[in-house]
């Protein structure tokens, strides 16, 4: 176990480990893959120790299955996988969107489609991350970019879940699951945690998928005694199945505005260095480490560049790239896919500013030198 | 919720702070991400360095291409955590160090295992027998990884022989401990005799 307070090195999967440990996680199910299998590793042979539950499932449907079964039984569950696996987990994860279950999904991104490149880097699951199952509901995803903060976000994850009800996708890459970088476990007493909200009422009262003012439900862990039905049909306070004008309408928009209304809340980004900047990067994961570099290297060439590193990426925060691009003369979306974030960018961007992409899709990290590169077309652009 | 940077220490980059760059490549089940991560495990572990180790490698579990990167600094963040102009550069097979030397830079020291790597001009570059060492004096090819570890970390300084030993200890279970310990010291040994090659900048 890890000796809190003293700084080690850990690899950033390792270390979203010990955050799913730290947020009260007691079940994980999982199927290996690469390039997160280092996840299941560590809950298989640290749960057990501590009272919790490991199971390796005969594949990806049905890890996040017995996941949400474990939620529904009260437990903080988890499961982790990478691009293949995350596809095969879609009807599922649209399962728990429909019954309000709190389980975080870990995706590290590959390259894809398909089986890709399994050992190599990506975040070309951006937009699935967002949108993978059918139907209309709002997900909640984050993005750390350090070791550290994989700890931090997995903490968020859980915290997002329970609070929320809702699945909470943690969207790491391989550079990050598998680099190893100083790491400091924070003293347990510094660690906020949150828990799902808990019935007190009468067992003849409750109902499960209340309306309520903020949209947020009682939980009550089946077997505690409290009577409701679960199904992915849609359904009414109570949980069964409905086709009610109404109440098909208010149960869509209570998982909406669950999330909208509590948008605030869960939306977690970085400025680095945009007090004075007159061009802007937007970037999430560790193409922010490259980004955090570039605004270096622009500023010894007198360019006045700042990063936005977003760390929720759904619901994505339109209010910041609004309230940002005020200032600024154009913007660049840097990012490991063909340009899957820059279309949100450009939706949100209430001026008409030049924005650009800096894209790497070949499985390798992307560079500073290629982020200058795109400022520095962004900046001719406006020039002519 | 949100944090704001600006202006931070990180960017007033002083005299007395580096910032070191370090290749390791060869082929895959040499070693070398395992070499890597006991290097980062070391500066980390002195408690003033910071330290990331990436890596490359193909879906092979041996053979291929493989390469590990470490970066130690004494700054507080280290953003872009792979090398781009090499301080140093450890090949293990002729095929990396055609492929990487061009990224040396010009003060950069080339370390080379001189029964696989047999020709090279670079003024820099020092020549060692590493798996034969570690054949002979180990008695397993295998620590060659960790008798690099110490010809490094005595070439460079900065980590220390201490910290070098406890990372190593604590990356191995009893049975290979004793052996990858006398590996390290031994690399460590003739390392430090090359430590006039590196200028910290």
């Amino acid at each position: 176990m890890q000796d809190k307070g003293k700084p080690t090195l850990i690899q950033g999967n390792i270390a979203c480990g010990y955050g799913a440990l730290a947020a009260g996680c007691s079940f994980f199910a999982g199927y290996p893959i690469t390039p997160s299998t280092e996840i299941a590793e560590f809950m298989a042979r640290e749960l057990p120790k501590r009272g919790g539950k490991f199971i390796q499932m005969e594949d990806e449907m049905g890890s996040l299955a017995a996941v949400i079964g474990a939620s529904i039984a009260g437990a903080k569950a988890m499961t982790a996988t990478s691009g293949p696996g995350f596809s095969l987990m879609q009807e599922h994860l649209g399962f728990a969107y429909m019954t309000e279950t709190p389980v975080v999904v870990v995706n590290v991104m590959r390259g894809g489609p398909s089986t890709g490149l399994p050992t190599m880097t990506s975040q070309s699951d951006t937009l699935q991350a967002g949108f993978g199952p059918h139907g209309d509901y709002c997900a909640v995803v984050f993005a750390p970019s350090s070791v550290q903060e994989v700890f931090e976000y997995t903490v968020k994850a859980f915290n997002a879940a329970e609070f929320l009800q809702t699945p909470v996708v943690l969207l790491m890459d391989e550079t990050l699951a598998h680099m190893r970088e100083r790491f400091v476990h924070p003293p347990a007493d510094s660690i906020e945690v949150i828990n799902r909200k808990e019935p007190e009422m009468p067992f003849a009262w409750f109902k499960r998928f209340e309306m309520t003012p903020d949209c947020i439900s009682n939980f009550s862990a089946f077997g505690d005694g409290y009577r409701y039905h679960i199904t992915g049909l849609t359904h009414d306070q109570m949980g069964f199945p409905t086709a009610v004008s109404r109440e098909v309408t208010d149960g869509l928009e209570k998982l909406r505005d669950k999330i909208l209304n509590h948008k605030e809340r869960f939306t977690y980004y970085e400025k680095f260095m945009t007090d004075d900047a007159n061009w802007l990067i937007v970037a999430f994961g560790t193409a922010a480490r490259s980004a955090k570099q570039a605004v270096i290297e622009a500023r010894r060439h007198r360019m006045k560049v700042g990063l936005l590193q977003l760390c929720t990426i759904w619901p994505f925060p339109d209010e910041l790239i609004a309230e940002l691009s005020r200032n600024i003369e154009g913007i660049v979306v840097a990012e490991m896919n063909m340009g899957q974030l820059i279309r949100e960018v450009k939706r949100a961007c209430p001026r008409k500013l030049p924005i650009l992409g800096a894209n790497r899709y070949d499985g390798v990290l992307i560079t500073p030198d290629e982020i200058i590169h795109s400022l520095k077309v962004v900046h001719g652009n406006k020039e002519r | 919720m949100s944090r704001a940077k600006h202006n931070h220490r990180a960017h007033n980059h002083n005299k007395e702070g580096f910032k070191l760059e370090i290749r390791l490549a060869g082929s895959g089940g040499q070693g070398l991400i395992t070499a890597g991560m006991i290097l980062a495990k070391a500066a980390v572990l002195t408690g003033r360095l910071n330290s990331v180790q990436t890596q490359s490698y193909g879906p092979e579990a041996r053979g291929g291409a493989s390469r590990s990167d470490v970066i130690i600094s004494s700054y507080e963040e280290i953003y872009y955590p792979k090398a781009r102009k090499l301080d140093l550069l450890l090949a293990f097979n002729e095929e990396s160090y055609y492929k990487y030397i061009p990224l040396l830079k010009e003060e950069g020291v080339l370390i080379v295992d001189e029964d696989y790597v047999p020709e090279v001009r670079e003024k820099n570059a020092v020549r060692f027998p590493f798996i034969r060492t570690a054949k002979t004096e180990i008695g397993t090819p295998i620590a060659a990884n960790i008798i690099a570890v110490g010809f490094i970390g005595g070439l460079i300084k900065v980590v220390g022989e201490k910290a070098l030993k406890e990372a190593v200890a604590s990356s191995f279970n009893e049975a290979f401990r004793e052996k990858n310990l006398k590996a390290l010291e031994i690399g460590y040994r003739v390392g430090s005799k090359q430590s006039d090659r590196m200028r910290l900048v």
